[in-house]
Formats: C-alpha cells, sequence, structure tokens
C-alpha cells in the first residue's frame, strides 16, 4: 500500500504502523484485496441510490436530489479518548443552557462583566420576544451538533456549536446501516459503539419536555417542506420516531393550544421538533412574511402549552462573537475549566484584536459570526489579494460581523480514491440531546473534503462522508485468515 | 392522520395503479397487433382513447402511430398520463410523506421510479415493449406485497388501498368500454376467429383469462363483460372495487354496512350497492358506453366527494409547494 501521511492521520502513525486503536481494523482491512475493496463500495453506492438517500441542492429546478458521496472506510475514534470528547460536550451543552437562561433573565454573567453587554445588545440571533421566559425543564438546546475538528498537533477542537438546526444525524445512523450491510466482515468481532438508540433518545428528549398537564404528550417534526436540503432528514427522523411530519399549514392555534388538521378533525400538539429558523416559526411574532411557520404558535409556547425543541432565542449562543466566550461561560456558570478546547479566536469587535486580523488576513480564516453552512467564510491563505482586500473592507464596515481564526491543519483518514487509498481531511460532528438527562451519541457525522488537500467538507462542495466508529482499546479475538478468504 | 399526508397516500396509490394499467394496455395491444394484417396493426389510437387522453395527443403528434402512441404513453414527460409521469408523481407523493410509510415501500417507489428513468433515457426498442411492460407490472405488484406485509393496515393503508381502488375501477370501465365500442362495431363480427383473439386480449389486459376461463369457459362478448364489470371475486373488476373500497372506507369513517357519515361514503355505497343488483342484461339493454359513462361520471363525484370529506384543510390556503402532487383523473 502506498499510502503518504501528511500531517495527523487518525489511522496511521506513521505509513503502515496503525494507531493501537485500528490494529485490528487494518488487520481486517489487509485481507481484502483492491478489487473487492472496489466492489463493495460501489455495492454501497449502488444501495444508497436505491434507498433514495439524498439531500437536495438549492438553484436548481431539474435533478435537485442528489447522493451525498460515501466512503467506506470508517473514521475510528479510542473509546478512551471519546469518553473525555463526551465529557466535554456535556459540560459545554450544560453551561450554554445556563448561559442562555441567565442572558434572557437576570443577566448575571453581564453584570458581572464577563461577556459584554454591547455583545449581546448587537446579536442578530437575539430575540427580545424570549426576555423573562425559562423553557421546560431550563432547556434551550435539546438538539445540538458540536462540529470538531482535530489540528496537527493532534489536539481536538471545538469548531462551532451549531445549537439552531443542526442537521446529519441521519446520515450517521443510514450510514452505519450501509457499512453494515456493505462490509458486514470488518464489523463481526469489533466492538463499535452502538448508536441505534438516537431516534429513541431523541423521542424522551421532546417528550421530557412536554407541557406538565398533558398525559400522553403529541410530539411532531416540523419541516420548511420538500425543497428544504434537510428534507430527507426530516422524514427520517419523524419516521424513526414514530411521529407525524408536519408542515406549517398542517398546523393551526386556537385558544391558546397547538392543533393538526387530520382526517377527523384537530388534534392537540404538545411538542414541536421545529427544523424551521426562528425567524419564520410564527408570522404573528416573528418575520410577518413567513408561509411555513404557523400563526400564533409563540403565544401558545409563551403559555405554557406547547414545547419547542430547540427553544427560539437559543441562536444567541451560537453566535461566533459569543463562542469566543464559552471557555468563560463555563467557567461562570460551573466553576470548571472547559475539557474541550476552542480554537483561538480574534474578535474585530474588539479594536486590537480586529488590527492584528486586518494585518493578517493571509494566515486567518475570516468568518461572519451569525452565518452557518460555510457562507460568506474568508480563507486567507488560499484567496487571492482582491478577496483580501473586500475582506478589509467588509470588517471595517461592520467588524461586529466578523470573527478570524488561523487555519488549521485537519486531520486525514484513509479514504477510497479511485482504487487507492489516500488521505482526505475530515471533521468530526457528535450530536448532542439535552432533556432531563444529556445523551452524547458515540461518534457522530464524520465529514469528508473528497478532493485532494481540500478541507471544506461541506456537501455543496465536494465533501462525503464516512461512518465513525468508537471502538474498545481492547483487542478482539485473533483474526482467522480463513474466514475471510472467499 | 394528517389531512395532507391521506392526500399523498391516496394519489401516490392512485398514480402507482394507473401506470401499471398503461403498462397492461400496450402490452396486450402489442400482442394483438402481432402477426396481424395491416388493419389490426394500425390500432394504437384506442389506446390514447382509453387514458383519455386524445386531445393532448393530437396537440403533439401528427398522426396515432405505433411509435407515437407509444412514446406519448411511455415517456412522455408532456402527457400527465405517461408511464414516466405517472411514477414521478408517485415518488413525488411519496417523498412528501417517507415519514408515513415504510422504508421498504419507499425504496421500492424508488427503485420502480429510476427503472422507469433509466427505460426513459436508453428508449424503449419499439420492437418488443413486453419487457418494460413486464418490468412496470411487477414493480407494482411487488409495491403491493411490500406494502400489505410491512404496513400496519391502519388509516394510511386504508387511504392507499382506496386510492388503489377507485384508479382500477376506472381504468377496467375504460377498456371495457373501449373494446367494446371496438369489438362489436356490428352484430354481424360475433362469433368470427378474430373476436375470440379480441375478447381474450381485453381479458388479457386484465390479467383476467386464466379467471374468465375458470368462471365462464367460453369466451362470449356478454360474460366477458359481466366478468370485468360485475365478477363478486376477480380483483380487477370494478365490483370487486367498490366493494373493497367501500370496506377501506367504513374503516376509515368507523361507520357500519348499510350507513354514512359523509358524502363520499354515501356516493361510493350507493354505487357499490348498485352493481350488487345489476345484471349483465340491464347494462346491455341500457347500452354499454351509456352505462359506463355514467359509472364513471359517478366514479368521479365519488373521487372529488373524498377530497372534500378528508383532504380538504378545514382552514388556511394550501399552496403549491405544499400541495400533493396531483391532477384529476
Amino acid at each position: 500500500m502506498n499510502y503518504c501521511l501528511a500531517g495527523y492521520d487518525e489511522m496511521f502513525v506513521a505509513e503502515g504502523e496503525p494507531r493501537p486503536s485500528c490494529k485490528d481494523f487494518f488487520e481486517r482491512l489487509s485481507l481484502i484485496d483492491d478489487a473487492e475493496l472496489r466492489a463493495r463500495q460501489q455495492a454501497a453506492e449502488l444501495n444508497l441510490h436505491n434507498m433514495g438517500i439524498t439531500f437536495n441542492v438549492y438553484g436548481h429546478a431539474d435533478g435537485t436530489e442528489k447522493v451525498w458521496p460515501f466512503d467506506l472506510l470508517p473514521r475510528i475514534i479510542d473509546d478512551r479518548e471519546w469518553s473525555r470528547v463526551e465529557q466535554g460536550l456535556k459540560q459545554r451543552i450544560h453551561a450554554l443552557n445556563l448561559f442562555i437562561s441567565d442572558v434572557y433573565n437576570d443577566q448575571k454573567i453581564i453584570k458581572d462583566g464577563v461577556v459584554p453587554a454591547e455583545l449581546m445588545r448587537t446579536a442578530s440571533a437575539y430575540r427580545r420576544q424570549m426576555e423573562g421566559f425559562t423553557p421546560p425543564e431550563g432547556v434551550w438546546c435539546h438538539v445540538s451538533g458540536v462540529d470538531l475538528v482535530r489540528d496537527e498537533d493532534g489536539s481536538i477542537y471545538v469548531l462551532e456549536d451549531n445549537l439552531r438546526c443542526p442537521s446529519g444525524v441521519s446520515y450517521v445512523l443510514e450510514n452505519r446501516e450501509l457499512m453494515k450491510r456493505a462490509f458486514a466482515q470488518v464489523f463481526d468481532g469489533v466492538s463499535v459503539a452502538p448508536i441505534e438508540e438516537y431516534p429513541e433518545q431523541l423521542l424522551q428528549t421532546l417528550l421530557d419536555c412536554a407541557p406538565a398537564n398533558t398525559d400522553s404528550a403529541t410530539a411532531v417534526v416540523l419541516t420548511p417542506g420538500i425543497y428544504n436540503s434537510a428534507y430527507f432528514e426530516h422524514t427520517f427522523l419523524a419516521q424513526q420516531m414514530g411521529v407525524e411530519l408536519v408542515q406549517g399549514s398542517d398546523l393551526v392555534v386556537e385558544s391558546g393550544f397547538v392543533y393538526m388538521k387530520t382526517t377527523h378533525g384537530l388534534k392537540r400538539v404538545d411538542v414541536i421538533y421545529r427544523r424551521i429558523d426562528d425567524d419564520f416559526l410564527d408570522p404573528a411574532c416573528f418575520r410577518e412574511d413567513s408561509c411555513l411557520g404557523v400563526k400564533g404558535l409563540m403565544e401558545a409556547y409563551r403559555l405554557g402549552n406547547v414545547a419547542l425543541a430547540n427553544a427560539p432565542g437559543t441562536g444567541i449562543a451560537d453566535d461566533k462573537a459569543v463562542y469566543a466566550y464559552v471557555p468563560q461561560i463555563i467557567k461562570y456558570y460551573l466553576n470548571e475549566e472547559a475539557i474541550l478546547d476552542n480554537v483561538p479566536t480574534y474578535l474585530c469587535s474588539d479594536e486590537k484584536q480586529c488590527e492584528y486580523v486586518l494585518s493578517h488576513l493571509h494566515e486567518l480564516v475570516v468568518k461572519p459570526t451569525n452565518e452557518s453552512g460555510g457562507y460568506g467564510i474568508l480563507m486567507g491563505p488560499q484567496a487571492t489579494q482582491e478577496e483580501r482586500d473586500a475582506y478589509v473592507g467588509l470588517i471595517c464596515s461592520n467588524p461586529r460581523n466578523y470573527i478570524a481564526q488561523p487555519m488549521l491543519r485537519l486531520s486525514t483518514v484513509p479514504t477510497l480514491i479511485d482504487d487507492s487509498l489516500q488521505p482526505r481531511h475530515v471533521d468530526l460532528r457528535p450530536f448532542v440531546l439535552c432533556g432531563k438527562e444529556i445523551y452524547v451519541m458515540p461518534g457522530g457525522l464524520t465529514r469528508v473534503a473528497l478532493n485532494e488537500g481540500s478541507m471544506v467538507v461541506n456537501s455543496s462542495q465536494g465533501g462525503g462522508s464516512k461512518d465513525t466508529w468508537v471502538l474498545k482499546h481492547h483487542r478482539g479475538a485473533p483474526l482467522d485468515p480463513c474466514c475471510h478468504s472467499n | 392522520m394528517l389531512s395532507r399526508v391521506a392526500d399523498s397516500v391516496y394519489w401516490m396509490a392512485r398514480y402507482v395503479e394507473r401506470a401499471e394499467n398503461v403498462a397492461r394496455f400496450i402490452d396486450v395491444n402489442h400482442n394483438l397487433t402481432l402477426g396481424e394484417g395491416t388493419t389490426i396493426a394500425e390500432q394504437w389510437a384506442p389506446l390514447v382513447s382509453i387514458t383519455g387522453d386524445d386531445e393532448l395527443f393530437v396537440e403533439h403528434y401528427q398522426d396515432a402511430s405505433r411509435e407515437n402512441v407509444l412514446q406519448f404513453l411511455t415517456f412522455d414527460q408532456r402527457n400527465p398520463n405517461s408511464i414516466l409521469s405517472c411514477i414521478s408523481f408517485a415518488r413525488e407523493n411519496a417523498r412528501r410523506i417517507r415519514e408515513t410509510i415504510t422504508a421498504l415501500m419507499w425504496q421500492q417507489i424508488n427503485e420502480f421510479y429510476l427503472l422507469v428513468n433509466r427505460a426513459a433515457r436508453q428508449g424503449l426498442s419499439l420492437a418488443e415493449p413486453n419487457d418494460f411492460c413486464d418490468a412496470v407490472k411487477r414493480a407494482s405488484h411487488t409495491l403491493l406485497g411490500i406494502t400489505d406485509a410491512t404496513m400496519s393496515h391502519g388509516e394510511p393503508w386504508h387511504f392507499k388501498r382506496m386510492g388503489r381502488l377507485m384508479e382500477r375501477a376506472d381504468k377496467t370501465s375504460r377498456i371495457v368500454d373501449v373494446q367494446y365500442f371496438l369489438l362489436l362495431p356490428s352484430a354481424d363480427d360475433v362469433g368470427t376467429t378474430l373476436d375470440v383473439v379480441r375478447w381474450s386480449a381485453l381479458l388479457r389486459s386484465a390479467s383476467a383469462l386464466a379467471m374468465y376461463r375458470r368462471e365462464h369457459g367460453r369466451i362470449t362478448p356478454n360474460q366477458v363483460a359481466n366478468f370485468l364489470i360485475l365478477d363478486r371475486h376477480f380483483p380487477r373488476s370494478m365490483r370487486f372495487c367498490l366493494m373493497k373500497a367501500q370496506d377501506s372506507m367504513m374503516q376509515i369513517t368507523g361507520s357500519h354496512g348499510g350507513t354514512f357519515s359523509c358524502r363520499s361514503e354515501q356516493h361510493l355505497g350507493r354505487l357499490r350497492t348498485e352493481l350488487d343488483y345489476t345484471s349483465i342484461d340491464d347494462i346491455i339493454r341500457q347500452g354499454m358506453h351509456e352505462y359506463i359513462d355514467a359509472f364513471q361520471t359517478r366514479l368521479n363525484e365519488i373521487g372529488n366527494a373524498i377530497h372534500e370529506d378528508f383532504f380538504t384543510l378545514p382552514q388556511g390556503s394550501t399552496d403549491a409547494t405544499t400541495a400533493p402532487v396531483q391532477q384529476e383523473a
């Protein structure tokens, strides 16, 4: 095998030398020849096609559904390392919930001078409609998809918190199914942490937050509709939980309660897992021109007659300028040091930091504070001088709107490109559920940049995905080569 | 269940059934025209009449040649009742309710769609459309089997079954109408060899030949019509379709036999009962074409009433992006 390492690789310490956690897998993999591997990859792709596991691409009238490329080789994480990550994620989500409650109520953290008031006042995700409100169980971010990356030095950093409507969990679950079918022989005998309980956990999380006065709560998933890029995921989660998938037009608010329109009249809805942005939830409260939402929904919510997951206003903690303060936020509420590190972040709203950013654009990544999905990002080292100059203008005209971070060199995982294994850069999005308790799905979504040298993992820009294995570190039973010779 | 979901389940099933029936029509007509002289070999126009799209056809095609008719009925996306259009609509409806149908159903519909699309890209072998028609029928039957075996037979399933049966009743009535007209241009033709071939073909298009033989033996025009319209046990007869559609309706509304709780149930019960107490002689006396014409009108009334009773939202507007994919029969 000709596999040239470049930076930190998740599977190999050096060429031909797997990490201890990957040794078993590597031995099994070595028994499969290239042609067989290729055949299995093709079988997996055909499966995806037949199962119609697709995402929608905006701006195309025809053929809008695309199959998201899947790579057969899993990304493996040692379970000892994972348990630290899991602790770190729980700590983070716990602290962020306390932070959001505080921000919309007493604002102690601001009064104590830990987070500047100015930052809150100018955050576009701040929802003054939520002032004085605390959701059931004090939970704002029921479902989060925290983006993690590993840098060259081997340490794991939190890149973004994604507290609003993170997607991707359906691919994690489908990828696992796909792997079991296409690659059964490598699964046999290894102990991969199971992820299949996620839908059950999600349903529990939603029901945990149901209004107190209901005996048997009815939960639904609210989707913007079939043209949304994550529509497949919405249907998948509704189906896996056995709840209705509704659109705004299926719901109606009467006398402060939310109902869905059924073939037998109106039926009460208690919990809404909404996959619609705050702005579109309720034309009576947020954007008047929204036709995706439900008129009067926020009134029902404030009356406590329906629960919304995630809670409106949660995005305040997802602002990239607020992100920079998360270590202090954890310290403030929990009196603990952050287990997971932030990527060093320069706030352009701070005059000194802004000066540094402007003079180091060629080595920094600049991000708008309130965008997601990779929109509006400047990759300094790869950008042209004109592009960098344009950002100087953008930053100076609205410094609050930008942050900058050093360019990380993401770790790589062996990926099947044509007929050989080649290193490709990856990130990781674990999913965290927060109801009465916090649950972290083992592993998460590994996105991989399929183009050589690329660090862009987004599905719209040449990204694919992989199964993610959290592996028990003890060695399994020795392999019998005979079992794999057919 | 959600009204919108009921609507989509119903139309998903109708479109799959419609695609299957178009494949049946083509298949049988093709067999019939093989080895025949010019008179029959050129008879492709009636197929367009069966689907009721004569106007649209004339708009886009010069003449009813075999090539033109086949293209129009299989892959022409301008024809909303072509197999390709039907299966695209069916899949689009299924995609909207993927959480309601089972994963295996979705996969089958998706594979069905991919199959038809692939054939459309490759172009139909005009000399041998049978393989394609067989594949379409098989895909439709596979879906039916998967649905019955994997989906709970609750309300969504009954809406699915009602959609399928309403569509089937309509298509069987159309094929009887058109073929009866063609087969009996004058009383003199009855009893010729050609006649038996064509009546067998009519039965075969409904996969009814063997079942008919068991029931009635020799082929006579009146018995064939009797079988396809009034048979109690044959799953493609108009009466059977209405019997089972009424079963599903009662499961949905919770009404008991002989009563009704909404207009669609009233109309459906009335039409079904009439079929129960009608003989083929009554139909012949009235005139086959007149009888079937009236039947189709009433079937459409039932369809409209189903919409009003179950699918129309009590309030609020339906916009184009959320409404199920449909067009009238």
